[in-house]
């Protein structure tokens, strides 16, 4: 993160440096939390859709969950701004699939520009929440089931968008659901990896509220009793906004 | 004789109930095993009796309404007129005649042209018990609206929205999910409603829309524990309630095989177990209690040990009697206020 030979030189300035990594760590924990109910969020929506019956009530909950999430990500200035094509379709939903798929793609290739929202006004948040993703990137398994070349080619290819995930609700045919299958890199439905990847795999530093993570199940699982006290410190955290 | 209907995710069936406890016995041209007799064998008639046997329910199948839901089917409702019943899926309301079964009326329809659009479903509905062309219907965002049939034949546009503003010290990622309603009921007197949401119950008095008149925390010790149901996804469970006959007391179902009374005159609530071990046919039940924080006092149980898998949804209450039936996963409990 930081040189050797820089942290030399600013010697008179450890203090302002340690005191802007506490704050730091704050902000990123709540962040990281909140990245995590967002992928627990995704994972849910994608098993949704995998089911014969598809609960239809259950499905909409989780996906107003989710653009809840983007939008407090937009208002903070932690969501970066799409592609200008997709910037262009309005509908937040969209957002969801083009801009998760794509987050840790852009990261490895070094952040883009934020264009939406004025660089003077992203720049600082944008730059210091950087270090703390891209320490994310490891946790999926080596261009596994997140394998992309880029963004533009992703869309639509891996993760279904919101609207996709209805439309197979309202027509929950069984040859449906293969030909929406077909397409999806194999990968992907190696669910194990996704989710071991995903949580309780290797991660830095401050998340240590998300260590215990059980993998999601779909359906009521008895883990919940041990997850409990575990998962406390990071409902307190989510809650209190 | 009743009648009930049932739904199994999108077909309806109204179900004939009976009882028997009588047989005819003495027939003189059958045998007892029905088998028929020589007609050239029978000397003497005798007239045929009924005598006592061991009590048989039956249910028969007697009308079978299929095919008008596109979605799962979360309510049923029949009118007061005992000619029209409802049935609502997640986008629909459809509209029946008992006798006529090839045919409904849709009166509701929330389905959007653009599906992407679609941020909220039904999830009860029911119909006034005293009004028949009345009816309420639940949302997941934690409104109830009151439709009136003769406003207009497709009752999109409400007479009446019943919605408490929300609470913002306890606003949440999981705000609108723990604000979807499971379940509605009308009171018997049809002046008031109940509604279930994750969380409590609440009762509305039908000329306020603003907020509700009571409300009853089913159980508040789970608030801090909201990111664990979601993930294991017991807060999607859908809890029904009950009123009793009377509408003084309203009953509903928690984990842990745990089922709760709310006593509206008095305000107290008592905390009571379904199980097996813990009760033997003909004994009291004891009250329990669960210990949110701090240190759990003997016979209490803590919010960790709960059984999450435990979960009592159902609940009813006879309409006259003090007699209630209680589901758990597996096993039905009928239950009776002690006779002193």
């Amino acid at each position: 993160m930081f040189a050797r030979g820089l942290k030399r030189k600013c010697v008179g300035h450890e203090e302002d440096v340690e005191g802007a990594l506490a704050g730091l760590k704050t902000v990123s924990s709540y962040s990281l939390q909140r990245q995590s109910l967002l992928d627990m969020s995704l994972v849910k929506l994608q098993l949704c859709h995998m089911l014969v019956e598809p609960n239809l009530c259950r499905s909409v909950l989780i996906a107003n969950t989710v653009r809840q999430i983007q939008e407090e990500m937009t208002q903070d200035g932690t969501w970066r701004a799409v592609a200008p094509q997709a910037a262009e379709r309005a509908p937040l939903d969209r957002l969801v699939s083009t801009e998760i798929l794509c987050r840790a793609a852009w990261e490895q290739e070094g952040a883009h520009p934020a264009s939406g929202l004025g660089d003077s006004h992203t720049q600082g948040p944008v730059s210091d929440l950087c270090p703390v993703t891209s320490a994310q990137a490891p946790r999926h398994p080596q261009s596994g089931a997140w394998e992309m070349d880029g963004p533009r080619e992703n869309r639509g290819s891996f993760h279904k968008s919101l609207d996709q995930i209805f439309e197979t609700l309202e027509t929950k045919n069984p040859s449906c659901m293969e030909e929406l299958f077909s397409d999806v890199d194999s990968p992907y439905y190696d669910l194990d990896t996704v989710l071991t990847g995903m949580m309780g795999g290797a991660r830095p530093g401050p998340c240590e509220g998300l260590d215990g993570l059980a993998p999601a199940t779909p359906g009521p699982s008895s883990s919940c009793k041990s997850d409990l006290g575990e998962l406390d410190h990071v409902v307190e955290i989510l809650v209190e906004t | 004789m009743t009648q009930v209907n049932t739904t199994s995710y999108k077909t309806i069936k109204l179900w004939k109930i009976s009882e028997r406890d009588k047989r005819p016995e003495g027939y003189n041209l059958k045998e007892e095993d029905g088998r028929y007799r020589d007609p050239t064998t029978v000397t003497t008639l005798r007239v045929p009796v009924f005598r006592p046997m061991d009590l048989m329910v039956e249910a028969s199948p007697r009308r079978i309404f299929a095919n008008a839901h596109t979605y799962h089917i979360n309510s049923i409702s029949i009118n007061s007129d005992y000619e029209t019943y409802l049935s609502a899926d997640d986008l629909r309301i459809n509209l029946w005649h008992l006798e006529i079964t090839d045919r409904s009326f849709n009166i509701v329809d929330i389905k959007p042209a653009n599906m992407e659009e679609l941020t909220e479903v039904i999830t009860a509905a029911e119909f006034h018990p005293n009004s028949c062309n009345t009816f309420v219907y639940s949302s997941s965002k934690g409104t109830i609206r009151l439709c009136d049939m003769r406003a207009s034949a497709l009752c999109d546009r409400h007479s009446k929205l019943f919605e408490e503003p929300e609470d913002p010290s306890n606003r949440s990622f999981f705000s609108e999910i723990i604000s979807s309603i499971s379940d509605v009921k009308f009171s018997h007197s049809g002046r008031y409603m109940m509604t279930r949401d994750y969380l409590s119950v609440k009762i509305w008095d039908l000329n306020m829309e603003n907020r509700p008149v009571e409300t009853y925390q089913v159980h508040e010790y789970l608030r801090s524990k909201l990111c664990s149901l979601y993930e294991n996804d017991c807060i999607f469970d859908k809890f029904e309630c009950c009123w009793n006959g009377s509408d003084s007391v309203v009953m509903t179902g928690s984990y842990n095989n745990f089922f709760r009374m709310f006593d509206r005159n008095t305000k107290r609530d008592i905390t009571l177990e379904a199980s097996r071990e813990n009760n033997k046919p003909r004994t009291v039940l004891k009250p329990r209690k669960v210990c949110a924080s701090g240190k759990r006092k003997k016979d209490e149980i803590s919010v960790d040990s709960l059984d999450f898998n435990k979960k009592i949804l159902h609940t009813a209450w006879h309409p006259k009697e003090n007699i209630i039936a209680v589901a758990t996963t597996n096993n039905l409990y009928i239950f009776q206020d002690k006779v002193n």
